[in-house]
């Protein structure tokens, strides 16, 4: 590809990005599931377990933030599936497909609108833990590098959610199955409680999961503490899932559309 | 003349389906050709292989001798295509829509808000401009769908079922812009499950059936091969049903159809004249009737007539 043709391919992608952007301003309940779903977890998990889990809720707020985060930027990135699913069944993608764009426009559009989505899901989230009592302990620069590599985080994963959407049918089965997903994998994780309770083969698999492993990494990186070891282990797990799923969703994408 | 569209020998199979079973279509420039068939019959598979859409298991096509396998940017590049697949974005207004295809197209900001400008013009949709596509009606949503697809002032348009689910006043809106569209030059491929419709557009009309053209031709010619028209006359009284009788077989020459059952007679006529003839007779032996009409073939005596059997697909 020459260096035009990539410019052009980067510029339809900001384009369908800005369609992105737009249909979320349209349509502001499409971001219920990264604002007001983050509060209503957040708020239930602090005041009604907190205390029990963690002696107090104050306590309990410095470990659940961190892990809050992780869970709904992963819930976050898991919409990007559904709605590339409904672009194609509405047939709009085949507008798009008729036209001399790069054929990964599209595509490239639709995760950079979800950005979007990622940075308003964060910022939501911190702003009303912040007023529920939560307090960076680190400085700015950890709050920034923290707040980047849970959208990375999300921009990962969301490729697994493209795969699924490119896969099924409907809008609404892509729904369920990613609920079906993700509901195990933020449970079965230190999102909430710690793994030493666990029975020995779910700790086995909450210990190593990206969920734990990014939610430890945020609060070595928030609360202060070990950073090295969950960062590690993250990042393997986000290359990882980006190998494994950008390959597929492509072929999915490809034969799908 | 030279060919904007030219197809040999179309398949493609999904599973046991054959939705194209060897289809070879040609399209001269600047005419409007007419593919007829009913749910299933390979239309919207054609449309979408010429499109670049949909990769074929044999054959091969080309768009102004772009072929759509080896070059579809080219190909992309010279058509415009509108139908049940290619959609607008029901969230977005018209301007936003138009906007966004001409910004895709390398139009400028600017350049791009004109071109939405002067298309919503061309299709009445100004005043609609800033409404979400959503609550357009379904006229002035294809309208919209029509703008869309002349965004990139192609010289090949693909029409797939424009007007299906239409009710008439927007269906005469639709046939009055792609025959404003033929009057510029731009070549059309046109599906559509009614024979009318592409009567009234068509140069010539193909007829597909189980993914193989069944028939091709000019509609005058195809319309003859299928027969003409009916009328159709049911007395008030049943006591009228000889008399009727006698006028309506001294009318078209022929012995009319009779059914005692229901009192309706039916006769083939070629003049469609003599419905008003039919009319005056009726109205000078002082006789009414219940019923009275004009019955164009529909797409099921279509393909009795073209292919000689019973049409299985679900039709309208």
């Amino acid at each position: 590809m020459s260096t035009i043709a990539l410019d052009r391919g980067v510029r339809h992608g900001f384009t369908l990005a800005w369609r992105g952007i737009l249909k979320i301003r349209k349509n502001p309940e499409q971001l219920m599931d990264v604002t007001l779903a983050p509060i209503v977890f957040l708020v239930m998990f602090t005041y009604l377990f907190g205390g029990a889990l963690a002696g107090n809720t104050d306590a309990y707020l410095q470990m659940l933030v961190p892990g809050i985060m992780v869970m709904n930027i992963l819930q976050a990135s898991m919409t990007a599936g559904v709605q590339m699913n409904t672009d194609v069944s509405k047939g709009v993608f085949d507008r798009f497909r008729s036209m001399p764009i790069a054929r990964s426009a599209p595509l490239v559009g639709a995760v950079l609108a979800d950005i979007v989505r990622y940075v308003v899901c964060i910022v939501v989230l911190l702003v009303v833990a912040t007023i529920m009592g939560f307090r960076v302990q680190t400085g700015p620069a950890e709050l920034f590098i923290a707040a980047g590599l849970t959208i990375a985080f999300g921009l990962c994963f969301c490729w697994a959610s493209v795969f699924v959407g490119m896969l099924l049918k409907t809008p609404q089965a892509v729904q369920g199955l990613m609920f079906v997903l993700i509901m195990p994998l933020t449970f079965g994780s230190n999102v909430f409680v710690g793994t030493s309770t666990m029975p020995g083969w779910l700790r086995a698999w909450a210990d190593v999961s990206p969920v734990s492993l990014l939610s430890d990494a945020l609060r070595g990186l928030l609360n202060g503490g070990a950073i090295a070891g969950p960062l590690t282990g993250s990042l393997i797990w986000m290359v990882g899932v980006v190998a494994v799923f950008f390959p597929l969703a492509m072929w999915a994408y490809r034969k799908r559309v | 003349m030279a060919l904007a569209i030219r197809a040999e020998g179309l398949v493609k199979h999904y599973g046991e389906t054959k939705a194209l079973d060897g289809v070879d279509l040609e399209v001269p420039e600047g005419k409007v050709v007419g593919v007829l068939g009913p749910n299933g019959a390979g239309k919207t598979t054609a449309v979408r292989v010429l499109a670049t859409l949909l990769r074929p298991d044999a054959g091969h096509a080309t768009v102004h001798g772009h072929d759509v396998l080896k070059d579809p940017r080219a190909v992309r590049s010279l058509i415009g295509l509108t139908g049940q697949y290619a959609s607008v974005d029901e969230d977005l207004s018209g301007t936003e829509n138009l906007v966004l295809l001409a910004r895709l197209l390398d139009h400028s900001r600017a350049g791009a808000k004109a071109k939405a400008a002067e298309l919503l013009e061309q299709f009445e949709l100004t005043d609609a401009a800033h409404r979400a596509a959503k609550t357009y009606s379904g006229g002035m949503r294809r309208r919209l769908d029509l703008a869309a697809s002349l965004v990139g002032n192609p010289s090949v348009l693909y029409l797939d079922e424009p007007t299906t689910g239409l009710d008439p006043h927007a269906r005469n809106e639709v046939w009055a812009v792609v025959r404003k569209l033929v009057a510029n030059g731009v070549t059309v491929l046109l599906t559509t499950q009614y024979l009318e419709e592409a009567d009234q557009l068509a140069d010539s009309i193909t007829v597909f059936d189980h993914g193989r053209v069944v028939a091709e031709g000019r509609p005058d010619e195809l319309k003859r091969r299928v027969g003409g028209q009916t009328l159709q006359v049911r007395p008030t009284s049943m006591h009228d049903l000889d008399a009727v009788y006698r006028i309506l077989g001294d009318l078209t020459g022929v012995r009319p159809t009779r059914d005692d059952d229901t009192g309706l007679l039916t006769a083939p006529v070629n003049d469609p004249v003599l419905l008003s003839t039919l009319v005056r007779k009726l109205d000078e032996a002082g006789i009414t009737a219940d019923e009275l009409a004009l019955r164009l073939p529909s797409l099921d005596e279509v393909f009795l007539a073209l292919t000689g059997k019973q049409n299985e697909g679900s039709l309208v």
